[in-house]
């Protein structure tokens, strides 16, 4: 592979500054309002698009909210302590 | 009796030619070979198209039906994507391999019979890790080198299943096998490991993010989609797949959370997404094989969408790994909205392929009641979104500023990623295309407003989580250990033992055996000295005791 023709322009330029809008305070702060709003608003459709709870418990309100939430803090904390355990550094095969 | 142009041999015939070419003709043969592939690919009617003895059997190395042109249609298609993509940048012996598997793959989506079937097998396996071998350095030459290994072992153990079958029941047809014997277990179990069905799984993690990163766009469409062809042609409704399915899903999402490397994010949702599909032939109803099906097609889109654009940007920064990338939408957007595309997808978020193709099969586990199922595909789905929808274009794109000012990818890889991308949003958004491919009839209706709204909270909620937890989620410049332990550290260093064990053992079986054959040699010399027991002279009167004791114990031995 031709990486090496790639490499130099991989380098730092003058033209840092591009993009920068992206990563600025105000704006992130912006677009935790507009998560936050679109995140309010799928809970609330489900009072226009009541779901048809086909187990019962995914016909409760906002399920989908509270179950995506929780099984995704339960699979970050596991991974976690999964790592402690079989996490090794990353010259570890090359011994 | 050959009705029609076997499509695999025009792959065949491409790659050979590729090797003849030079310049614009070759570029002309590596572009145009999969797209006439595909033409003959829609020639296959429906049946036994191409009948030959071999070995005193009569092999159908062509037989076509929807679900076969269903998947020998998105290996054609992902052999051309996949040499758009490549073909400024690869070796041409890299494009020429790339070829040869995918003609093992369509080879196999034709297979009418297990002969057929195995020899079309073994052709992807060799051929793959010659494409894993086009990377660079000694850890694509290992990495091949134990993807090799574990790809012909496994194609010994579906042989051996294969002739088990072939001597019980005196057939070689490709059919449904009720798993009941050593026969069938043994195909199960060769399938199985090209399926990356844990713990047969490490090879893949180990050995896509070592090739080229033109090479794990191709790696990543092929073996793994065929075995699923496979399962569903041997093994449909056979129940031991739904928790093999989970497994695999869950291990795929807990080791792209821990993993570092890109492409290794990649490779661990690939055995996540194909969880997916295992757990739907396992259920194996109309529905659930119409979403296997449908949902490798759509898979294999966006997956090499996500190979491409992380391949563009190894091959723009010459860095794979997280912590050393970030902040690159910069200066590569269309990448990044490649990338954001294909990790949508991924993720089942509507509008997207992912959504038309993976809720068939939550449905499916629904209309049959498999309540935990159920679930836990919505929990995996939520999973899916964490690890490879949010995480992987955050970390490549977004997260931090690295300081890589790279420019965006060139014009071939551009245009592939364009063409993936549309075709993820064109299947999310008109679905009936696909559907109208699928295996059996399908009454689907993917868009319902309660079901929309479900998914939606489900996504973005995993996403608030994603970033309230980003803290717990920091990268760190290490490796997961995973299954391939085994035979990585724990049998070398178990060898190395042995070895330092054997030389000990054998250093004092010398020295004792030398001990005891000299101080045996110097009795035996003292014996027969002239002054030893054996050697003096003795008196007449005892010699003759000697003899007459020995004469009357011949006389007593020789009457009893």
């Amino acid at each position: 592979m031709n990486q090496r023709r790639g490499h130099p322009q991989s380098e730092p330029s003058a033209r840092s500054g591009r993009g920068d809008w992206l990563t600025r305070p105000g704006t992130i702060r912006i677009l935790w309002i507009v998560f936050a709003i679109l995140l309010g608003l799928t809970v609330l459709a489900q009072l226009l698009f009541p779901a048809d709870g086909h187990f019962v418990i995914d016909g409760w309100f906002a399920f989908g909210a509270i179950f995506g939430f929780g099984v995704c803090v339960l699979m970050v904390f596991g991974a976690k302590v999964l790592g402690w355990i079989i996490k090794r550094p990353d010259a570890y095969y090359d011994d | 009796m050959i009705d029609v142009v076997p499509p695999a041999l025009v792959l065949v015939a491409g790659a050979l030619l590729t090797g003849l070419t030079r310049g614009m003709a070759r570029n002309a043969v590596v572009l145009l070979a999969p797209l006439v592939t595909l033409y003959f690919v829609w020639q296959v009617p429906d049946g036994v198209a191409v009948t030959m003895e071999f070995l005193n059997y009569t092999i159908e190395p062509v037989e076509g039906s929807p679900l076969r042109r269903l998947f020998a249609t998105i290996f054609a298609f992902m052999a051309f994507a996949g040499t758009l993509f490549a073909f400024r940048q690869a070796k041409w012996y890299e494009l020429a391999a790339a070829h040869l598997y995918a003609a093992g793959a369509v080879g196999v989506s034709f297979s009418g019979d297990l002969i057929t079937l195995f020899l079309y097998w073994e052709l992807m396996a060799i051929f793959s890790t010659v494409v894993v071998w086009c990377g660079a350095g000694p850890r694509a030459r290992a990495a091949g080198i134990r993807y090799a290994t574990i790809h012909l072992l496994g194609g010994v153990i579906l042989k051996v299943g294969i002739e088990g079958v072939m001597v019980h029941t005196g057939s070689i047809e490709i059919q449904a096998i009720p798993l009941d014997g050593f026969d069938a277990w043994m195909m199960l179990i060769g399938v199985l490991i090209n399926v990356a069905a844990y713990p047969l799984s490490a090879w893949l993690a180990d050995a896509y993010p070592a090739s080229s990163p033109t090479g794990s766009v191709f790696l990543s469409a092929f073996t793994t989609k065929t075995a699923i062809l496979a399962l569903i042609l041997l093994f449909p409704g056979t129940g031991v797949l739904i928790p093999i399915g989970l497994v695999m899903i869950f291990y795929g999402i807990i080791y792209a959370l821990l993993e570092n490397d890109i492409r290794r994010i990649l490779a661990y949702s690939i055995v996540n997404q194909v969880g997916f599909m295992v757990c739907a032939v396992g259920i194996g109803t109309e529905l659930a094989i119409n979403g296997a099906a449908a949902h490798a097609f759509a898979h294999i889109i966006y997956k090499a969408l996500l190979f491409m654009s992380a391949g563009a940007v190894i091959y723009r920064t010459g860095q794979n790994l997280a912590s050393d990338l970030g902040g690159l939408y910069r200066t590569m957007p269309i990448t990044t909205i490649c990338g954001i595309i294909g990790a949508l997808s991924i993720s089942s978020f509507p509008l997207t392929s992912g959504f038309t193709t993976k809720t068939m099969i939550s449905e499916a586990a629904q209309n049959e009641h498999l309540t935990a199922v159920y679930f836990l595909l919505a929990a995996a789905s939520a999973g899916v979104f964490l690890h490879a929808g949010i995480k992987f274009p955050w970390l490549v794109f977004f997260q931090k500023d690295s300081g890589l000012r790279p420019k965006d990818a060139p014009w071939n890889m551009t245009a592939a990623m364009i063409l993936m991308s549309v075709a993820c949003i064109a299947l999310g958004v008109y679905p009936e295309a696909l559907y109208a491919l699928l295996p059996y009839p399908v009454e689907y209706q993917a868009y319902k407003a309660a079901k929309v709204v479900f998914y939606l909270q489900l996504l973005l909620f995993s996403g608030l989580a994603f970033f309230l937890l980003l803290p717990w989620m920091q990268r760190t410049l290490t490796v997961t250990l995973d299954v391939d332990w085994l035979w990585r550290r724990a049998l070398p260093v178990g060898w190395n033992a042995g070895a330092r064990l054997n030389t000990r053992v054998r250093r004092w079986l010398t020295v004792k055996i030398g001990r005891l054959s000299r101080d045996t040699g110097r009795r035996l010399a003292d014996a027969l000295a002239p002054w030893g027991f054996l050697g003096r002279s003795w008196q007449i009167g005892t010699s003759a005791l000697w003899v007459t004791l020995m004469l009357t114990t011949y006389v007593v031995v020789y009457y009893l």
